[in-house]
């Protein structure tokens, strides 16, 4: 299923609406990667709250995501993802290393900030 | 008892399916919670293991005993082109194509019980067993 984009100031917020085929996360991947340049944004948040599974080509494709999109000058933050699926990720050594990671869409929102006044900081 | 449960996986789509199918299962045959999602989660790399390899294949979900033991019993089976290297195959990491590697040996860990039997230029077939505590 399509994963609707918002634009929410310098952010975008992808929130995944149901489960999530192969070829629905590389969509997703591509569209992101479009938005970002379209919009000249910061930040982009990607809410999987309502995710049952988060296997391996999934794990992938999240990380691809944000390092492509960092690549493109925007942060990643993953939001919501469900104790018993951090839990299947650990046990199938699944990691997102190098991409950020946050409770909900409100923690994902205050990590971006933090980050943006980190780098106005180092601006200065 | 519940009969089998039979989804063709030729596709993205089909592995969403049978792991959907195996959640539904497994809940009916009283697993919970993390355990739901570890099924689902291992019957996704073993699907995905036909989509990549073999294109087309079968995942199978019924429900199994062992004595007093009872639990779900999933087989995914394919007549791709088998895998020359089983120990190999099954090394957290390596991978033949585009995966991580972590598909077959992550799905070991997941289950109870995981057994391969393939045949090269035959076929690939897994089965795999979680029990209920």
């Amino acid at each position: 299923m399509h994963v609707p984009i918002l634009k929410q100031g310098d952010y975008l917020i992808a929130s995944v609406q149901s489960v999530l085929s192969d070829a629905d996360l590389v969509q997703l991947r591509d569209d992101l990667a479009d938005r970002v340049g379209q919009f000249r944004s910061r930040g982009v948040i990607i809410d999987v709250t309502v995710l049952d599974v988060i296997d391996s080509f999934a794990t992938r494709t999240l990380r691809a995501i944000a390092h492509m999109l960092k690549l493109r000058g925007a942060e990643t933050v993953i939001v919501g993802i469900q104790p018993d699926v951090a839990f299947a990720m650990v046990q199938l050594g699944l990691t997102l290393e190098g991409v950020g990671t946050a409770l909900d869409l409100e923690e994902g929102l205050a990590y971006l900030g933090r980050l943006a006044k980190r780098t106005l900081k180092h601006a200065k | 008892m519940q009969s089998e449960t039979r989804v063709a996986v030729s596709s993205a789509a089909d592995i969403v399916t049978a792991r959907q199918k195996g959640r539904a299962l497994a809940m009916e045959l009283g697993f919970d919670g993390s355990d739901l999602t570890l099924i689902a989660t291992a019957i996704s790399e073993v699907a995905r293991n036909i989509v990549d390899h073999a294109t087309e294949g079968v995942v199978r979900l019924a429900p199994t005993n062992h004595g007093s033991k009872h639990g779900i019993q999933i087989v995914a089976e394919d007549k791709g082109p088998g895998i020359s290297d089983v120990t190999l195959a099954m090394q957290y990491g390596y991978s033949t194509r585009k995966g991580l590697g972590v598909g077959l040996p992550g799905a070991k860990w997941l289950m109870d019980e995981f057994d391969i039997d393939t045949r090269v230029g035959e076929g690939t077939k897994i089965t795999m067993k979680k029990w209920l505590r």
